[in-house]
């Protein structure tokens, strides 16, 4: 963890905006001051945690879910060669796709509540998680391998022993690029239309030429995304404990 | 001829293993992509109970020849390989690479009892031995330590571990040490040569020195399509100590050898 080194990064970003804003004189409907978004920040406490606790569930969520399709699928083609030969063209047409574009699609079949924005980040992380593993299962060391077929091993036990743990820190790495993008699922889902969580907030505050409250929220999400990618990168690095830096 | 009878005393678990040490007989066989084949109709036999080392350049076909009496090679594989007259290779064949093939997710014991675990064989009984397999080999401490944390010999001697708690009475070996140095290879060997006495092993090696040290018959071989030389037959047993002044006539040949065949 390196969160000395982010502090000093944040404070050195906050330092600069003021600067820009000092030297600039821009307005505060077109960039507030630091000072007044620290001040909006603190003046709606309970209103911007109650968006980010369901910005937060719906990235959770969407990673959970996403993982577990994504992992699954790559399962699923490693084990069988019908299964992958039916499954990779539709998961490279559904990256054709501009994943935004079905935003609106998705709210209006998932509605405006949570589900369609989970959907929105599931969307969104299923490609990479499913293509890191399936990566990782099918470049196992060979020598791995035909070392567990002659120990007369089943192609079961091969997966699950062998190629599977194996394939762990592929799947970390894929879990590390869903962490970093499930947000931007969420957040865009919220845009097209919800009634709740950060994206909303801003879109609302945004209309109400409350830039500073826009600021505030936008902060917000930038730290809670930060915190999760953290607490995430921390447990892959104990999960696959035996691959170096 | 079968070597049952020079068991350890203290292995003696292996000694069913190793009382039906088969004799290992290839025939016709035929394999390659490209003409000429690598191998056509190549015959051989492995001497049960006894180790029989082939010698021969990288490239040459020895780890190809290893993976075909192993099984895992099969496509494209012709002709007949029989284990004292059988044709079954299931359940008689060790594994030991040049690589270790450690699992780094896994401790040094679950390393060694990997085999049982794929098998889902694993018992309290086992893990003794395995534990008592680690403490002859100065390992006993390293029991829950991960591979990351071992040299290059203490990772060694458990994948050696590993194939000996196959309990198979046959082992193959690919250059299992030539990826150590001088020091910890002459080590293992000498601990490789007393730990699978009995079983009938096939060694291959670039290195004149290993064989002379630990086979019993040495051949050199000869690619596309693969021959194999007269058989050397070093005096003493394995593992022959390295100033053996009778074996050094014998490095001479077998290096003149390869040196010809090489070119």
């Amino acid at each position: 963890m390196h969160l000395p080194r982010v502090g000093i990064i944040a404070i050195g970003l906050i330092l600069l905006w003021q600067v820009v804003v000092w030297i600039t004189q821009v307005p505060p409907y077109i960039l507030p001051a630091p000072q007044s978004v620290i001040l909006a920040l603190l003046g709606h406490v309970p209103e911007l945690f109650y968006h980010a606790g369901i910005t937060l569930f719906e990235i959770v969520a969407g990673l959970a879910i996403g993982t577990l399709f994504g992992a699954g699928s790559a399962l699923l083609m490693m084990i069988s060669r019908g299964i992958k030969h039916w499954l990779m063209p539709v998961l490279v047409i559904s990256q054709a796709i501009p994943v935004f574009a079905l935003a609106p699609l998705l709210v209006l079949w998932f509605g405006y509540g949570m589900a369609s924005k989970i959907a929105m980040a599931v969307l969104i992380i299923f490609f990479p998680v499913t293509a890191a593993f399936y990566d990782g299962l099918r470049r196992t060391e060979p020598q791995l391998v035909e070392l567990a077929q002659v120990m007369d091993a089943q192609p079961y036990a091969i997966l699950l022993q062998i190629r599977m743990p194996a394939a762990l820190p592929a799947l970390a790495s894929g879990l590390r690029v869903a962490t970093a993008v499930a947000p931007i699922g969420a957040v865009v889902g919220e845009w097209v239309g919800s009634s709740a969580g950060l994206g909303f907030y801003m879109l609302h505050a945004n209309a109400r030429m409350q830039i500073d409250m826009m600021f505030a929220a936008l902060a917000l999400l930038t730290v809670m995304a930060l915190i999760l990618y953290f607490i995430i990168d921390a447990g892959l690095r104990r999960l696959v404990f035996w691959q170096s830096e | 001829m079968v070597g049952g009878d020079v068991i350890q005393a203290d292995r003696p678990y292996i000694q069913q293993a190793f009382s039906k040490a088969p004799e290992i007989r290839i025939e016709q066989l035929a394999f390659g992509y490209t003409e000429p084949l690598l191998f056509e109709d190549f015959a051989f036999t492995i001497a049960a109970g006894q180790c029989t080392c082939l010698l021969g350049p990288s490239g040459c076909g020895k780890s190809t020849l290893l993976r075909i009496i192993a099984g895992s090679l099969t496509r494209g594989v012709s002709g007949r390989i029989q284990f004292a007259g059988h044709n079954r290779v299931r359940g008689r064949i060790a594994w030991m690479a040049q690589k270790d093939l450690l699992l780094p997710w896994l401790t040094v014991l679950d390393n060694v009892l990997l085999g049982a675990r794929l098998r889902c064989t694993t018992g309290p009984d086992l893990r003794q031995r395995a534990l008592e397999l680690l403490e002859s080999v100065g390992l006993g401490d390293h029991s829950q330590a991960f591979p990351a944390s071992l040299s290059g010999g203490m990772r060694q001697r458990t994948a050696l571990l590993r194939t000996l708690m196959e309990e198979r009475p046959v082992i193959l070996m690919d250059e299992p040490f030539s990826a150590l140095d001088a020091l910890t290879r002459l080590k293992l060997q000498n601990l490789a040569a007393r730990l699978v006495k009995g079983s009938t092993v096939l060694l291959v090696t670039h290195d004149p020195w290993e064989a002379l040290r630990l086979g019993h018959r040495i051949f050199i071989m000869k690619e596309r399509p693969v021959r194999l030389s007269r058989v050397f037959i070093p005096p003493g047993t394995p593992p022959r100590p390295p100033d053996l002044e009778m074996i050094t006539p014998m490095y001479a040949q077998l290096l003149a050898q390869l040196v010809e065949k090489g070119n």
